[in-house]
């Protein structure tokens, strides 16, 4: 904006300026001290954290001085290489990811059906908005009582609450995947003639794999809690089950160590599937493609 | 004998969520081999919805459209498409295999062949050194470089550019229209180029199409000025006569409100 007294600038010469070659000059870097080394690795300064907490973990545990209610953190550490010697956790936690990966991929394929359906036709994409609006928020476990009713007490009926856990948010979040996938890579797709379902797999589900990819991670943790959660219950009655029984049983015999041993033991294996399988996909996927949205 | 395209008596119609616009009413053109022909028209002319269904993806609701005297139905690789926005390559492929791509699936070359193609075309584009790279690591200039290097590459039957250069800086568009006309001089192929400038036609083109807009009606088809740039003011000239043309409408419409 003008001030009301300005008048226009004088008058000034034009400039031409010779540009020197300024190719070689060095480049100005300061090499890092061994400190900022440290401090800018992610994992270490995410390390660092874990262990102040189980330091705090150690010393409330020792002042507490109480294994009924809070066991210290070198107990639970105990007891869970003890679990992982005798054998008895590892195989807690192979029957628990059976089951899991069974339900999951059972889970992952029905979404598959129902969202190709409401890609191609316009009723398909009417009924995979109902069922998930009306299903979606429904918690898996509810549907517990029902399932043991229906198939007893059987791997069956955990199957039933995982698909249930697994199918909405991976069909919700694929669904509207395919449908932002812009109009120009569509066009693109036709021009080569893609059409059927070799559009869908060389273009739509490579263009829309990023939200694919969310649905697929919340599936993962959905699943993976409704399944501890029904073993909870489920394994009580089986005699026999997973990690989510594990954990009921030691209550009840009151070896409350190796009650901390399974959840540390279920929050390992979230962990490990997270940035282990999760970040190696993102990372030779969606960032190296670009597509990734953080 | 039959011309390389013609379309004939086109009428186009879409439907928005509350009305079926007209885009073009009863247009038609010739194409042929080698012609680098302009569509030319101000924004609502349907120059763009025309090259569309050209491409095949929309049906005439009137009028046929013919490429080698076969009639267009649907959306083919033999008429390549070069579009405006940048995100026209896919995200997930490199440079190399995004040019490569439309030659496997459309069964035109195996494997090793498409690359070489694809090596060769990007060259001519100069961004062989590119070839491993991801599109999203490309300026907006290169990527559109690329796109036209893929449609190329098919050796399709007629190139469809729609306004490939709309989006560039004043700058690169410059450097683009020169790269363009010396890829015509060296493969010789048959291009239709949308666009709504005037000079970029005058510049791109050898043949000029001016549609009218509300519905887009064919105003006029004009030669182009000749490239050997013996008569400088021909262009100049030529620039003023297509603006008197487009410009008229509006006086017209100005009349007609007041």
């Amino acid at each position: 904006m003008r001030a009301p007294e300005a008048q226009a600038a004088p008058a000034r010469p034009e400039r031409i300026v010779e540009t020197v070659d300024a190719s070689g000059l060095a480049v100005a870097t300061a090499p890092l001290t061994p400190w900022e080394t440290i401090a800018n690795n992610d994992a270490l300064r995410k390390l660092a954290i874990l262990v102040v907490l189980a330091v705090i973990w150690e010393l409330y545990a020792r002042r507490l001085n109480n294994q009924l209610l809070v066991p210290t953190f070198s107990a639970t550490v105990q007891a869970f290489v003890a679990g992982v010697l005798s054998g008895e956790l590892p195989l807690r936690v192979w029957l628990s990811i059976k089951v899991l990966l069974i339900g999951y991929g059972a889970g992952v394929l029905i979404a598959a059906v129902l969202t190709a359906l409401a890609t191609t036709t316009r009723i398909g994409s009417d009924l995979l908005e109902t069922l998930t609006a009306m299903f979606n928020p429904l918690p898996a476990i509810a549907l517990l009582p029902l399932a043991l009713i229906w198939f007893g007490l059987s791997p069956l009926s955990l199957a039933f609450v995982l698909i249930h856990s697994v199918l909405w948010p991976v069909a919700l979040n694929t669904h509207s995947g395919f449908v932002s996938v812009s109009p120009t890579l569509r066009m693109v797709g036709k021009n080569y003639g893609l059409r059927g379902l070799r559009y869908v797999a060389l273009i739509l589900i490579p263009a829309a794999f990023p939200s694919i990819l969310t649905g697929l991670k919340i599936g993962w943790a959905f699943a993976w809690r409704t399944l501890i959660a029904a073993e909870l219950v489920f394994g009580v009655q089986s005699g026999s089950g997973g990690l989510g029984w594990y954990i009921v049983n030691n209550k009840n015999v009151l070896d409350i160590p190796n009650v901390f041993a399974a959840l540390f033991t279920v929050i390992l294996i979230g962990l490990a599937v997270e940035n282990g399988i999760f970040r190696t996909i993102e990372a030779r996927t969606i960032r190296r493609w670009g597509m990734a949205t953080s | 004998m039959t011309p390389l395209l013609d379309v004939d008596g086109v009428t186009l119609q879409y439907k928005t969520r509350d009305q079926l616009v007209t885009a073009t009413y009863r247009v038609g053109f010739r194409v042929e081999p080698g012609d680098r022909f302009v569509v030319l028209g101000p924004s609502g002319c349907g120059k763009s919805t025309l090259l569309k269904a050209v491409g095949g993806y929309l049906t005439p609701v009137e009028g046929t459209i013919r490429l080698k005297g076969e009639r267009v139905t649907r959306p083919g690789p033999d008429r390549m498409m070069v579009f405006q926005e940048f995100d026209q390559l896919l995200p997930w492929k490199t440079v190399r295999e995004n040019v490569a791509f439309p030659l496997l699936v459309s069964g035109t070359c195996a494997r090793p062949a498409a690359l070489e193609r694809a090596r060769e075309y990007l060259a001519k584009v100069n961004l062989g050194e590119y070839a491993d790279r991801y599109p999203h690591t490309l300026s907006g200039g290169m990527k559109q470089r690329v796109a036209i290097a893929r449609a190329m590459a098919m050796q399709p039957d007629v190139l469809l550019m729609d306004e490939p250069f709309a989006a560039l800086d004043a700058l690169t568009r410059r450097k683009m229209q020169d790269e363009l006309l010396e890829l015509w001089d060296g493969i010789g192929f048959t291009m239709i180029f949308v666009t709504h400038s005037i000079a970029e036609a005058i510049k791109v083109g050898s043949r000029i199409l001016l549609l009218s807009p509300h519905p887009g009606q064919v105003k006029a088809e004009l030669a182009s000025v000749p490239r050997d740039g013996a008569d400088p003011d021909a262009a100049r000239r030529l620039e003023a006569r297509i603006h008197e043309m487009l410009f008229a409408d509006t006086v017209e419409a100005d009349l007609a409100r007041a």
